[in-house]
């Protein structure tokens, strides 16, 4: 995997730069994602988002990490190979009202990665076009990728556990 | 949200009223799905139509969700690769492959020759597998019904290698973290070889029967265009961008399990249509087939499993004599092993695009976090810039011809 070492990133929202397993893991600051989303496409060209993503670190404050897994390809002539770079950035975000920007003003591809994020952590993004359920129900209740959702969910319960 | 239920249906109410002035063109809604033949699973489609000419595209997905991102948090890191195998049907050695790449990289194990060169082996019997049932069902769709037939005899013999191979037709569990999951069996390479050694041809008869058919270039030349930069923007991956001219193929750009010791090449076309889709499919299946022929012929002596006792279940003739390999087995089975503490996140080319795990890990034997970014559900989202603005008869082909499963979308 050729996660980027050598290209020097450069800009205020960058918390700290993380090199394990050969990739690299930018933390960022959440309140100013949106720039350094356009600042990684339009100047470090990571033209394609492969993926966003969430973690959830109950109980621990801030309790979610959004992940972003952004994708480089440089344009090859004709029968060679493209180049390609990717990059790890992360967010923390409160647990309490989770809310973050939405980058799909940056990468298209962000819209449904966005709402599968927002229906399985409730992970709310703002400025979002269409923030709805993607994958459960729309009159889904809890966020089913959450920590202390049972595996099982809420509605059935099993022998020797409560239903809630 | 209050009542989204309500709102959805309101919406759809909105969709259905007359225009505002009489001049303005009447839309029609139209619900596609999701038990619609074309649709290759359980996707739903609401359709906006102006006469014949779809003007707005809704895809709505996630019947088919099971939850099997949460389902892995539950179980350990060696049970997890039984659900691998249902995320996507028709690839599911691709996507076993993919999970014990990741675990590999976070456990940091050094996988043997022998077992790199067998997964590359059986990676590509399986994307002739995928191809196959794409070809013959995208066929069927637009009416060539034999295709099916000589497609699917074809897949049989795939399924059947498959079988011999794990005992399984398809979910076969058969990569796993440490190498594989069994001994190759005896015949092995006599079986592979038969099969790929008349493939080439079988695959110039479909060129044949397709090719040859006026009825199939009318159906799809110039058919189901999308622009390349919408491409890139959408995320789309696969044979769809590669039928656009960007050769990006996780095997060439980013190699893994020793793909960079195979000769083979990227087909690419540029008229970005469905013809080309079907193009680089046929050319990719006949570039899978030399891969195969070089694995078999080069193929490494050796162990097929990694030197790693606390990783990998110990031989069971060494379990009837040995204390160790007992207190390991025991460990592995009831606790499973302990993978160290980190994030990995690791691509692999799947018969449909770029499939990637991003795994999270605490130090315990659950997996913390697996997200799985899946190729169908990446190039779906693309499904609107396909459809809007083409015909309502086309539709069935550009659909088609971006190859997704309902499983890989919803997980």
């Amino acid at each position: 995997m050729s996660f980027p070492a050598n290209v020097s990133l450069n800009h205020a929202a960058i918390v700290e730069t993380k090199e394990a397993l050969g990739e690299t893991t930018l933390m960022a600051d959440a309140s100013r994602i949106v720039d350094f989303c356009r600042y990684l496409k339009d100047e470090q060209k990571f033209n394609r988002l492969c993926s966003i993503t969430a973690v959830d670190w109950h109980p621990a404050e801030p309790r979610f990490e959004v992940v972003y897994h952004l994708h480089a390809v440089e344009p090859a002539p004709t029968g060679s190979t493209p180049a390609v770079r990717r990059l790890r950035v992360k967010c923390r975000v409160s647990g309490t009202n989770p809310e973050i920007d939405s980058v799909t003003g940056v990468w298209r591809a962000a819209n449904w990665y966005e709402r599968e994020t927002f229906d399985m952590f409730g992970i709310t993004f703002r400025g979002h076009p269409d923030l709805k359920r993607i994958l459960m129900p729309l009159d889904w209740e809890g966020y089913p990728l959450r920590k202390d959702y049972p595996t099982h969910g809420y509605k059935y319960s099993y022998k020797g556990e409560e239903a809630k | 949200m209050k009542q989204p239920l309500e709102d959805h249906v309101a919406t759809i109410a909105a969709l259905q009223e007359p225009p505002a002035s009489p001049s303005a063109p009447r839309r029609m809604t139209l619900n596609m799905g999701p038990q619609h033949p074309s649709t290759h699973g359980v996707l739903r489609i609401v359709i906006e139509l102006e006469g014949e000419t779809i003007k707005k595209a809704d895809p709505d997905i996630g019947f088919l969700h099971t939850g099997i991102e949460k389902q892995c948090e539950a179980i350990n890191w060696a049970q997890a690769v039984t659900l691998t195998d249902r995320v996507d049907y028709l690839s599911n050695l691709a996507n076993n492959l993919v999970y014990a790449l990741t675990v590999e990289k976070l456990l940091q194990l050094e996988i043997p020759p022998k077992a790199q060169w067998m997964r590359v082996m059986l990676c590509e019997i399986d994307r002739l597998n995928s191809h196959l049932v794409w070809l013959g069902t995208h066929a069927l769709d637009i009416g060539a019904m034999s295709m099916f037939f000589y497609c699917f005899r074809e897949r049989e013999e795939v399924l059947r290698l498959k079988e011999m191979f794990s005992g399984q037709r398809m979910m076969t569990s058969y990569i796993r973290p440490g190498g594989l999951a069994l001994e190759p069996p005896r015949g092995w390479a006599q079986a592979v070889g038969k099969f790929i050694r008349q493939f080439p041809g079988r695959v110039d008869e479909y060129e044949n029967l397709l090719d040859n058919n006026p009825i199939w270039k009318i159906r799809t030349q110039g058919v189901g265009f999308i622009s390349i930069e919408d491409m890139l923007d959408l995320g789309v991956t696969g044979p769809m961008i590669r039928a656009a001219g960007i050769p990006l193929d996780v095997r060439k750009t980013e190699p893994y399990s020793s793909y960079e010791k195979f000769d083979f090449t990227i087909p690419t076309r540029t008229e970005n249509d469905v013809y080309s889709r079907y193009r680089v499919r046929l050319e990719e299946m006949r570039q899978s087939a030399r891969i195969v022929v070089q694995a078999l012929e080069g193929m490494p002596e050796g162990p097929w499993q990694a030197d790693a006792p606390h990783v990998v279940l110990p031989d069971r003739e060494k379990m009837k004599t040995q204390m160790e390999a007992l207190i390991y087995h025991f460990k592995i089975v009831t606790e499973g092993y302990r993978v160290p503490a980190g994030e990995v996140f690791q691509a692999v080319e799947s018969p449909r695009g770029e499939i990637a795990y991003y795994a999270v890990s605490d130090g315990t034997s659950k997996p913390y976090r697996l997200h799985m970014r899946t190729p169908s559900f990446g190039n779906l989202q693309a499904l609107p810039a396909l459809l809007e603005g083409t015909l309502i008869a086309d539709s069935i082909a550009s659909l088609g011809s971006m190859d997704f499963v309902l499983g890989d979308t919803d997980r």
